[in-house]
């Protein structure tokens, strides 16, 4: 059997394309955690950037303020869930879920007018050198912009949290909320921002998903993604570089299942399309079972309010 | 000047009223939405909130409708009150439905009293292995079982899918994705001729008593509560945590199981790919509404079941899309989380400025 390597090379590009919404809603997520908030309206914030960016690309036609507007949409609807948490100290846990579920439904409402509607054609650049290198050239080029966006965030996102002031900041804050308040840390600052920096790439990561990935408005399309998202944190240990890792074989499992029905492997389609989620609870145990581990890269204030008198 | 003081306790008469205002304010901002789409919002909400139970067949629903809200959320305070985060209920609920309705398959076109019952039993047992899960892998495992008790959910929808569409479809059905009609014997007997409300009920009602009762008189609900203050305390009191967030778990799943029983077994009558409207996701609002406490989560359950009607009401009568009814269960558990804050703080009126 002879094998195209440039077919392989398509594979490769199409597992990345599947993992790139993972990876900008899970670095946007590990920024959040890691200043010791637990947002898991994750689901919610990615649909509602889903639709803000094709509503808004469908009513201006224009590409660029719908990539942004999807972003804002995302700062938006975070800002409830982080005026919720910081200000009025609500539990962080049943406030993401009321954001998911708010955000699901909210969507499908604004939703209700775009579906059916086909979506526009998204840039990619470097298209010319498409054919220039066997296995790499696809690889490397012709995608969108948010494509080569994604794979650099996570080297971004770790340098930002282990060089830049501003990235100890945000540490200090999520590993001890108190110390960093004595030394004249604004942590209810720190923790806004940081939650609606998650907002906005979990905006982003929606939007990709209706505009590039798949482009055009689905009910409830993000499917789980934002879940999955959440997970890859975890799997990751709060290291943006593993993300990239952990999104890779979710994108791979994703891709295989249309692969295997395509050559007419005998499994269930609904077996094929579990295994992301059966996987992530896999991983989950086997990153999890060594409790130390987990304790020490844990953000040690994740989940728990700070509430400073004066 | 007014000035936020925090209390020395949170008080007991706001724990209670909150949930109103709540409700009150989801209101108010309903009808702004409902505004905001161009409907004339007292009109809207109306037709959302009142002309769905204004009559008898109407109120038949929202009891249908309130049934498994109250049953998944009775079970769901047990794990929520001693700190556990099962959100995974919508797929206790669907494994639980998946489970009886393979027992009530097998009893297919028999009759016989015994059947009903191993068909309860079955699905309470499905809803309890499924539970089983999350809470092995958190006891055992140190796994977050917010995460595996959710990815079970989409789990468990794909293994009722593969059933209904392959091996248990019904063999004269057209390839619908649905199997044979459960016989007689294996349904939830109707209380009242031409309304579907159904005697699930009972199952609901005696989860609310049965919970009251560990809650308030038994040494696990005390448990159960000193661990929800803070686990540092139960572990230095000696408590067994590990077997109680087992218990927990498992009696959630088992609500939840029931209440996918009562679904299939009552108004469906057989398996389809729908067996649950995120039933199991609105009990979590549900739970909270209730306050944890089995009294509270009746009216509680009331409430959010008329979001679902009403939603369906909206739809027929003013095209607006069902997933309103989500809108507002999203906004309900917003406004109830943020009047916590009067729980905990108060305004001070100060007559002086400084």
């Amino acid at each position: 059997m002879i094998i195209d390597v440039n077919f392989v090379g398509l594979i490769i590009a199409s597992i990345m394309a599947s993992a790139v919404p993972l990876i900008l809603a899970s670095c946007g997520e590990l920024i959040t955690e890691r200043s010791g908030v637990l947002n898991l309206g994750v689901e919610g914030m990615m649909i509602i950037g889903a639709i803000s960016g094709f509503a808004l690309m469908t009513v201006t036609g224009s590409l660029i303020i719908a990539v942004f507007g999807a972003m804002l949409a995302g700062v938006l609807i975070s800002t409830i869930f982080a005026f919720l948490t910081q200000t009025l100290i609500t539990n962080h846990v049943a406030t993401g879920l009321a954001l998911t579920i708010f955000g699901i439904g909210i969507s499908a409402m604004i939703g209700k007018n775009f579906v059916g509607i086909p979506g526009k054609e998204f840039p990619v650049i470097f298209e010319s050198l498409k054919d220039t290198i066997p296995l790499l050239s696809p690889i490397l080029f012709g995608h969108s912009i948010v494509f080569y966006f994604a794979f650099a965030l996570p080297f971004i996102t770790s340098y930002f949290l282990k060089k830049t002031k501003i990235g100890l900041i945000v540490r200090a804050v999520g590993d001890s909320p108190e110390a960093a308040s004595n030394q004249g840390i604004n942590v209810k600052l720190v923790r806004y921002s940081c939650i609606l920096y998650g907002g906005a790439m979990c905006g982003l990561a929606g939007a990709y998903l209706s505009m590039i990935y798949t482009p055009q408005w689905i009910e409830n399309m993000t499917g789980g993604r934002g879940w999955i998202a959440l997970a890859l944190v975890v799997f990751s240990t709060w290291n943006p570089i593993k993300i990239l890792i952990g999104a890779m074989i979710f994108g791979g499992l994703t891709i295989i299942q249309f692969h295997m029905q395509a050559i007419g492997v005998r499994i269930p389609v609904q077996f094929l399309t579990a295994l992301p989620y059966i996987v992530t609870i896999i991983v989950l145990v086997v990153i999890s079972r060594d409790s130390r581990k987990i304790r020490l890269s844990t953000p040690s204030s994740l989940g728990k309010s700070f509430y400073k008198d004066n | 000047m007014i000035k936020i003081v925090k209390r020395d306790q949170p008080s007991r008469a706001i724990f209670f009223l909150t949930p109103v205002l709540a409700i009150f304010l989801t209101l108010v901002a309903g009808g702004l939405i409902f505004y905001i789409l161009g409907f004339k919002p007292f009109e809207a909400l109306k037709f959302f909130f009142i002309v769905p139970i204004a009559d008898k067949y109407g109120f038949s629903e929202l009891l249908l409708k309130a049934t498994p809200l109250c049953l998944i959320a009775i079970g769901l305070s047990f794990c929520f009150k001693s700190n556990n985060w099962n959100i995974g209920a919508e797929g206790q609920l669907t494994f639980g439905a998946i489970v009886s309705g393979g027992v009530a398959l097998l009893f297919y076109e028999q009759e016989g009293f015994y059947i009903l019952p191993i068909v309860i039993l079955a699905g309470a047992i499905g809803g309890m292995l499924y539970a089983s899960i999350p809470a092995i892998l958190k006891t055992y495992f140190n796994t977050n079982e917010i995460l595996v008790s959710l990815m079970l959910v989409y789990v468990s929808k794909l293994i009722l899918d593969y059933l209904v569409v392959g091996p248990w479809s019904n063999p004269e059905g057209f390839n619908f994705p649905e199997t044979r009609q459960f016989s007689d014997s294996a349904r939830l007997p109707l209380l009242f001729e031409g309304l579907r409300i159904h005697a699930g009920i009972f199952l609901a009602l005696a989860a609310v008593v049965i919970s009251w009762f560990v809650f308030y008189k038994t040494y696990l609900g005390f448990q159960m509560k000193v661990s929800g203050f803070s686990l540092k305390t139960a572990k230095y009191a000696g408590y067994k945590g590990k077997k109680m967030i087992v218990l927990v778990f498992l009696i959630s799943g088992a609500c939840a199981g029931l209440a996918g029983v009562g679904e299939i077994t009552g108004p469906i009558g057989q398996l389809h790919r729908e067996v649950s409207p995120d039933y199991g996701f609105t009990a979590i609002i549900v739970a909270f509404l209730g306050r944890l406490h089995p009294v509270g989560i009746i009216f509680a359950s009331l409430v959010v079941a008329i979001t679902y009607l009403g939603a369906e009401t909206a739809q027929i009568f003013m095209q607006i899309p069902k997933y309103t009814g989500q809108v507002f269960q999203g906004m309900i558990l917003f406004f109830l989380l943020a009047s916590d804050y009067l729980l905990f703080f108060k305004f001070k009126f100060t007559g002086s400025k400084k």
